[in-house]
């Protein structure tokens, strides 16, 4: 189990490290980043300047180690629009996407398990079918305009919920089904499919002879096992719902990480780009690795290994 | 005369398939009183499995059981409701299966699924059920019990986890084992172990047994009754010397064939086979299901077959005796 | 021995339909596969032939008729769908839409689907090194949040069709790499394969006449769903306005221009947003369709 944990625990280290060195790369593309700086309005002195002044000059190898050396230190630099830290505007922001993203694969799991459960149970039900046209026209629908309808039903026509902002409770509860409607599908569909796969297998059938009753048999025997790799999707969802975020986030104006890197982007603030990408990462590499230990340590065929 | 443990009379499985109802099980009737071990044998999908879940209740939602009788010690299971089958389940009846590679819980430790079923039927507490955990797995030949107990399945290899199940089964001392095939997944060396083992136990706590093999040399060792199945119906039941002694059923004697004897077969001849194509129980099945196969197949097989009762002994045939003579004649 | 009666009533139902006969009938059978083949191919027909269907220009602007309802909601015929903030007839920009939904779609998944199998079919083959270099690489592109990169690329490049369509081609091979990398594993070791090798065809001949006949199902399962996924996601950065930029007919580009209407004419968020849903829909129960009916033994 220790040396299964320090093996994947190199490498999503290494894995972060790669990440890091691509988001820096990628927006080195963009040409000359003093150019973008200076605005179309700037002389060739001027960006001379900017170039010298913002270390452009040198090579990019050079500039990507700073750079690194700095973001461990958790220093990303200084937002070109805000004239801020990254660092401090970034940590400012999370929370309202750490609360969405929680909140998401939350109603995400408490939806699509028992849904996903209820189904496998009794295939070909109409509670089979319901979950099944949730989970395929979930997989379908574009989340902006998810988001959009709710607006329009639930805050337009009746009235019932805020908009957009995240200054109460309330505020969270349409962002949290777009997001976690995103999720719902992949993890309803493996909770079916894990839960029929068990309930037709051979220790199911030992737990029925020993008379167990249906719900012990369910939930202690058949759950038991089913959930191990929904953990694993659910961490995989979760980073990819934290990354998702920017849609909803702009969609309900939640002023939080996603919809910093949609200003950033549409303003050219590339420090606080290349942060953001690297942040987002770093989530789903943490959370993918922890739902590993995790899995791990549920399945005992690992954790005595 | 004693009244038996368990009686099964007409008992009929019918599964739904696409394009129609597969007729796995037809008519079986059998009884069996305690301390009796009944052998079932047959070729695979022949039903011995298929009636064996029928008995727990254990069979899945789509099949369709009927029985004009099936009783256990006075209840009857025809009509008893899923609370009533489950307290007889594990408590009074309990089940070997053929798989203990993947019969055990992988998610939990030995002990937790030895004592489950304990736990659930009596008022015991937990220190008394692993006590009595530990009792049966030294019964069952494992040692080091009490270690064994903290233990996962993927921990054991298969003979070890066979012996689990088998203490398992006998957690609270059922009156009837159902045993399906508990060796046919083990190395040959264990398989006879087990087998002992089992026959053993069943001796010395008085239950009856009814065990689903299509081994005939395992049979002929501990049966004290056989019933010989073949496409989903008894073709054959007796006492285990009158169905070897006197097979009567061409199937039977077919079966037989197939055994290599030690002094018996001659070295290099080829082993007995029963030639042929086995039918399928899709749609009506009228007569003998053994005609596409049997050597003596008249037309008459297509009707009713009459049943052979003598001193309960019985076989259904068309042939008064299966043509049991003419065979040995030409042998 | 046993003279074996075939007209035996008992040995009728032996002999079943044959492997094409049951393809066709899980194909016809398949109701999801069915509705879903019939909606893409209606849209297709639809994004081919738009300067025919269209009843207007898509780009043609006409301050005198803006915001036109459509006639269910009271409009008039000259307009069905209504018009825009423009004044541009909504019925013709939704049909060249689907032109653009349809051609990103497809191209995108091309792009990562050439990249995605490359990888995985080496990774699969070959095995040792290049497979840990693969994987490796699926899990970097894994960690990597697909809208900010795209969205980042795309507003670096400039929005453009073919930026959108390459950016999104270089992203999403990841699905491709995966499933084609287990695919390849699974028939790698075949008997036809060894023998292949043994009479000694040589290792690109293998991959492509022992290899990729015997995974293209699959192969075939991913592309659809990844092009649902293309479609969704161009329309998500259009949206956001960072995509496709105006005065394209891009469906979420218009939910985006919609949006600011919305208050007053929902319909305007509805319409297109509807139609992106129910083709991406259609592709998808296309994709999950496919599935089942190539690979009956992964039903659930």
């Amino acid at each position: 189990m220790l040396n299964f944990i320090l093996k994947r625990l190199g490498l999503a280290i290494l894995v972060a490290f790669t990440v890091s060195f691509i988001s820096f790369s990628l927006l080195f593309m963009a040409g000359d980043p003093a150019v973008a700086l200076a605005g179309e309005t700037a002389s060739g002195e001027d960006i001379e300047a900017l170039r010298k002044l913002y270390g452009f000059d040198r090579p990019m190898l050079v500039q990507y180690g700073e750079w690194l050396f700095s973001a461990l230190r958790g220093d990303f630099g200084e937002s070109y629009y805000f004239r801020l830290p990254v660092a401090s505007l970034i940590a400012e922001r999370l929370s309202v996407t750490m609360t969405l993203g929680v909140c998401g694969i939350t109603f995400a799991l408490l939806t699509a398990v028992p849904l996903g459960v209820a189904a496998a149970i009794r295939p070909n039900s109409i509670i089979d079918r319901v979950a099944l046209f949730l989970s395929v026209a979930g997989q379908a629908m574009p989340s902006f305009w998810f988001g959009l309808i709710l607006i329009v039903l639930f805050a337009i026509k009746l009235g019932w919920l805020p908009p957009s902002g995240a200054s109460t409770p309330v505020h969270f509860i349409m962002p949290t089904i777009v997001l976690g409607y995103y999720a719902m599908p992949a993890i309803m569909r493996l909770t079916r499919a894990g839960m029929l796969d068990v309930l037709s297998s051979d220790y199911i059938r030992t737990a029925r002879a020993k008379g167990a009753p249906e719900m012990r048999v369910l939930f202690r025997h058949a759950l038991r096992n089913a959930i191990i790799p929904v953990v694993s999707l659910a961490a995989v969802q979760m980073g990819f719902m934290l990354g998702g975020s920017i849609v909803v986030e702009s969609i309900f104006a939640l002023h939080g990480a996603g919809y910093l890197a949609w200003e950033s982007i549409a303003r050219n603030d590339l420090p606080t780009v290349q942060a953001l990408i690297l942040v987002f990462s770093m989530f789903y590499i943490v959370f993918t690795f922890l739902a590993d230990v995790l899995n791990a340590w549920l399945d005992p065929r690992m954790r005595s290994s | 005369m004693e009244k038996p443990l368990l009686s099964v009379r007409n008992l009929t499985l019918d599964i739904p398939v696409g394009g129609g109802t597969l007729h796995a099980v037809r008519g079986i009737d059998f009884d069996l009183k305690r301390g009796e071990t009944l052998c079932i044998v047959g070729e695979s999908g022949s039903g011995k499995s298929l009636t064996s879940l029928a008995l727990m209740g254990l069979l899945g939602k789509t099949i369709k059981r009927s029985a004009d009788e099936m009783s256990f010690d006075g209840t009857d299971l025809t009509r008893a409701n899923a609370r009533t089958m489950r307290s007889l389940r594990g408590g009074r009846m309990a089940m070997i299966f053929q798989e203990p590679m993947t019969s055990l819980n992988p998610a939990y430790t030995i002990g937790d699924q030895l004592t489950e079923a304990l736990l659930l039927h009596k008022p015991v507490g937990k220190e008394a059920a692993r006590a009595r955990a530990i009792e049966l797995l030294e019964k069952v030949g494992i040692t080091a019990a009490a270690s064994r107990l903290s233990q996962y399945p993927h921990q054991l290899s298969g003979g070890l986890r066979q012996r689990v199940m088998i203490a398992m089964a006998l957690m609270c001392e059922p009156e009837l084992i159902i045993a399906d095939e508990p060796t046919t997944a083990l190395d040959v060396t264990i398989q006879a172990q087990i087998l002992r083992l089992l026959y053993d136990l069943g001796r010395e706590m008085n239950m009856a047994m009814i065990l689903i093999t299509h081994d005939l040399g395992v049979v002929a060792r501990v049966a004290d009754k056989v019933a010989v199945m073949y496409a989903g119906e008894l073709v054959e039941t007796g006492s285990a010397t009158e169905v070897f002694n006197s097979p009567s059923h061409p199937y039977t004697r077919g079966l037989l064939r197939c055994i290599p004897l030690p002094g018996k077969t001659e070295r290099g001849s080829t082993l007995g086979t029963i030639p042929g194509i086995v039918p399928s129980l899709i749609g009506d099945v009228a007569g003998c299901a053994f005609r596409t196969r049997c050597p003596h197949a008249t037309p008459a097989c297509r009707g009713d077959i009459p049943r052979h009762t003598a001193e309960g002994h019985a076989f259904r045939c068309v042939h008064p005796d299966g043509k049991r003579h003419a065979e040995e004649a030409t042998a | 021995m046993t003279q074996t009666d075939m007209t035996d009533p008992l040995l009728q139902e032996i002999t079943g339909p044959t492997p094409g006969q049951m393809l066709r009938k899980r194909v016809f059978g398949h109701q999801g596969l069915l509705i879903g083949s019939i909606v893409v191919g209606l849209l297709l027909l639809v994004a081919i032939f738009a300067p025919l269907l269209a009843p207007h220009d898509p780009y043609a602007q006409s301050l005198m008729t803006r915001m036109n309802p459509p006639v269910f909601l009271g409009g008039s015929w000259d307009h069905p769908l209504g018009t825009d903030h423009l004044g541009r007839d909504y019925l013709s920009r939704l049909i060249y839409g689907a032109r653009v939904s349809l051609m990103i779609g497809l191209i995108a998944a091309l792009i990562s689907g050439v990249i995605g199998t490359a990888m995985g079919v080496a990774a699969g083959y070959f095995g040792g090194r290049v497979d840990m270099v693969v994987t490796f690489l699926i899990n970097v592109r894994l960690a990597m949040p697909v809208v900010l990169v795209a969205l980042a690329v795309v507003a670096i490049l400039g929005g453009s069709l073919q930026v959108v369509i390459m950016v999104l081609g270089f992203l999403l091979w990841d699905r491709f790499a995966v499933v084609m990398r287990a695919s390849t594993l699974q028939v790698r070791g075949r008997e036809y394969v060894a023998a292949a090798r043994a009479i000694g065809a040589s290792t690109p001949r293998v991959i492509l006449s022992e290899i990729m006949p015997n995974i293209a199902n699959n192969l075939i399962v991913v592309v659809t769903l990844e092009m649902a996924h293309a479609i969704l996601l161009e329309a998500a950065l259009s949206f956001l306005g960072l995509g496709v930029q105006p005065p394209t007919p891009s469906w979420g580009l218009m939910v985006s221009e919609g949006k600011n209407m919305m208050l007053f004419e929902p319909w305007m968020v509805l319409i297109p947003g509807a139609v992106l849903f129910v083709l991406v829909l259609a592709i998808n129960l296309m994709g999950d369709g496919l599935r089942d009916v190539t690979a009956p033994e992964n039903r659930s």
